[in-house]
């Protein structure tokens, strides 16, 4: 079990305000992720869970019981670092163990439990060797190693992948989503970067200084934004927003269109304009157009579209995949 | 990208860094030379380097006139015991001080470094005064207890930039793993810090060992370690070259061969945090 309520929780450094009364249901066994700008104050809402940071004012709730003023080795959680934490004099094995041998389990036990964990990281080969001599993947692995051992009742994962290249990334999340599909464990997993988010969660948190903007599946907050700094965050490349008088005609204060949602012509359209850059993905292209009156919009075209820099272009947004704003930023 | 050195740079250097090597040894040597002539050759003029009678008379007269044995204990009573105190007192305040940090940690750091800036002399009399009102002059207690707070900020500043390395997360990941206090102290802290605790007691004998101010003016015959030993040989009956010399080999002798012993743990313990 490893259900994880937040009540009314509150952080404040001094008189900075981090996190102001954020309320939170996580069910068993779910994935969350908590995405936000940096600063959002999404590590430290994580560091409270953990139990590393004390909460100012609130409570958390770990499978119904009170845990605000327990240690962090009381709340039966795991944790994987960004930096990956690992314990540099110990080895592979060392580090795995470290929590089973911190719970006093029996030798047998543990060397057991650590040769499953290898052999479903595939570490089983680099047990003897010391956290230096792995490579940035590796690493990230026996933090995981380490974490999973001691079967927790959710995992936290603060930007575990920050740390690794482009390529690696990738295939660690498909591990840890993976990892979460043969667990069944509760996760939360906090991230900046909204392509994990997407592809990772079962549930998304948006926090923004210090708030929740909104929660949600990963399709809910693409179809459905609550407001505008949802709808700009999530998404790649992001939303365009228009404003003035070009909104006025669908009743908005401002509209946003994702640019996937906007069809390209030589001939003929709603809004005309120059192209800028063009990238070409291959499978997709990307194109920059400075649209007369209106600015800067970004346009997915498909991937083998003849237009060039320089060339004038015209652009319909999809009226049914617009989103309305008003005022206050808020959808319509 | 590594920078490209020709041989000939490379030569060099090698007989640049020889050259100052030797400069700096040369002293040590001309001292160890000496101890080995007679008192007519060591005063002789042009000096004799290497090509004289050699003659350990020297060293039996030293041993004969003043006690080395006695005065070698003092020296290591005073060095390690002002180290172990020392440290007694400094782990946890470098612990405190780079985990727990307070607005004031930097300030309270160059207030314990500021005392370093007094002339030792400016604090003679009062220290004097009260060593005597306790009595406490001329005893090896009073001297551990001066030494050891002489030398407190440099073993507190020396170990917290050493605990300052440690990442905070590490000792997170401790917390969450489910280590108590204690254990986290004993399974990831210390054995992470050894080399930097090493350094610092290492360092810090040699302080102590060569400390001559105070182990001079608040010591007399009980409690006089080498420092005092070697000072007795320039007494105003005259300079003794060969006999001083003698001393003087005889007192840093230890601590030289400590010094050899663990070169590669001071550098380290010196440097750090310098170069990532």
């Amino acid at each position: 079990m490893g259900s994880i309520v937040l009540q009314n929780v509150s952080k404040s450094f001094g008189s900075t305000s981090v996190i102001s009364a954020v309320s939170l249901d996580i069910s068993d066994g779910e994935f969350v992720v908590f995405v936000g700008p940096s600063g959002c104050g999404k590590s430290t809402l994580l560091r409270l869970i953990a139990g590393l940071e004390d909460l100012t004012s609130g409570r958390i709730l770990i499978d119904g019981q009170d845990v605000t003023g327990h240690a962090p080795a009381r709340r039966q959680l795991s944790m994987v670092f960004q930096s990956y934490a690992l314990y540099p004099h110990m080895s592979v094995y060392g580090n795995i163990a470290f929590p089973l041998k911190m719970a006093g389990e029996d030798k047998r036990v543990i060397e057991r439990k650590v040769q499953d964990a290898a052999r479903i990281l595939n570490l089983s080969d680099y047990l003897n060797r010391k956290p230096r001599q792995l490579s940035g993947g590796q690493r990230q692995r026996v933090a995981i190693g380490r974490a999973i051992v001691r079967q927790p009742k959710a995992f936290l994962f603060d930007e575990p992948l920050s740390n690794l290249d482009a390529a690696l990334r990738v295939n660690m999340r498909l591990e840890i989503s993976e990892l979460h599909h043969q667990l069944q464990t509760t996760m939360i997993y906090v991230t900046h970067d909204q392509v994990e988010a997407m592809t990772m969660a079962d549930k998304i948190v948006v926090l923004n200084a210090g708030r929740i903007e909104q929660v949600g599946t990963p399709l809910d907050l693409y179809r459905s934004p609550a407001n505008r700094f949802v709808a700009g965050f999530i998404g790649s490349p992001k939303m365009n927003f228009v404003e003035g008088q070009h909104s006025k005609r669908y009743k908005a204060h401002a509209i946003g269109v994702r640019p996937e949602h906007i069809a390209l012509s030589k001939t003929q359209g709603e809004w005309q304009g120059t192209v800028g850059v063009a990238e070409h993905l291959g499978s997709d292209t990307f194109l920059h157009v400075h649209v007369d009156e209106i600015g800067l919009i970004t346009a997915r075209g498909d991937g083998e579209i003849d237009l060039h820099h320089g060339e004038r272009v015209y652009l319909t947004p999809n009226e049914a995949r617009l989103h309305r704003f008003n005022e206050q930023g808020i959808a319509q | 990208m590594a920078r490209r050195v020709s041989a000939r740079q490379k030569l060099l250097f090698t007989v640049i860094g020889w050259a100052i090597g030797l400069f700096l040894f040369f002293p040590i040597l001309w001292t160890l030379l000496t101890s080995f002539k007679t008192e007519g050759v060591a005063i002789a003029s042009p000096p004799v380097f290497l090509f004289f009678d050699w003659t350990l008379e020297n060293y039996w007269e030293v041993q004969a006139r003043s006690d080395y044995l006695r005065h070698f204990l003092n020296s290591v009573t005073i060095s390690f015991g002002s180290t172990l105190v020392g440290l007694l007192l400094a782990i946890p305040a470098a612990w405190a001080m780079a985990f727990a940090p307070s607005p004031r940690t930097k300030d309270v750091l160059m207030w314990m470094l500021s005392t370093k800036m007094l002339p030792a002399v400016g604090v003679l009399v009062p220290i004097y005064l009260l060593f005597r009102d306790w009595n406490l002059l001329d005893t090896r207690i009073g001297l551990v207890m001066a030494l050891t707070l002489i030398n407190l900020p440099i073993i507190v500043w020396m170990l917290y930039t050493y605990f300052k390395e440690i990442p905070g997360d590490i000792l997170e990941a401790a917390r969450m793993d489910g280590a108590s206090l204690g254990k986290e102290i004993f399974y990831v802290l210390a054995p992470m810090a050894v080399p930097g605790i090493a350094s610092t007691i290492l360092l810090n004998i040699i302080l102590a060992w060569n400390e001559a101010f105070w182990t001079l003016n608040l010591t007399a015959a009980d409690a006089a370690p080498l420092t005092a030993f070697i000072a007795s040989y320039s007494s105003p009956e005259g300079l003794f070259w060969a006999k001083l010399s003698a001393a003087s080999t005889l007192a840093i002798a230890p601590i030289l061969i400590l010094g050899w012993f663990s070169q590669r743990q001071l550098v380290r313990g010196l440097t750090f945090g310098a170069v990532k």
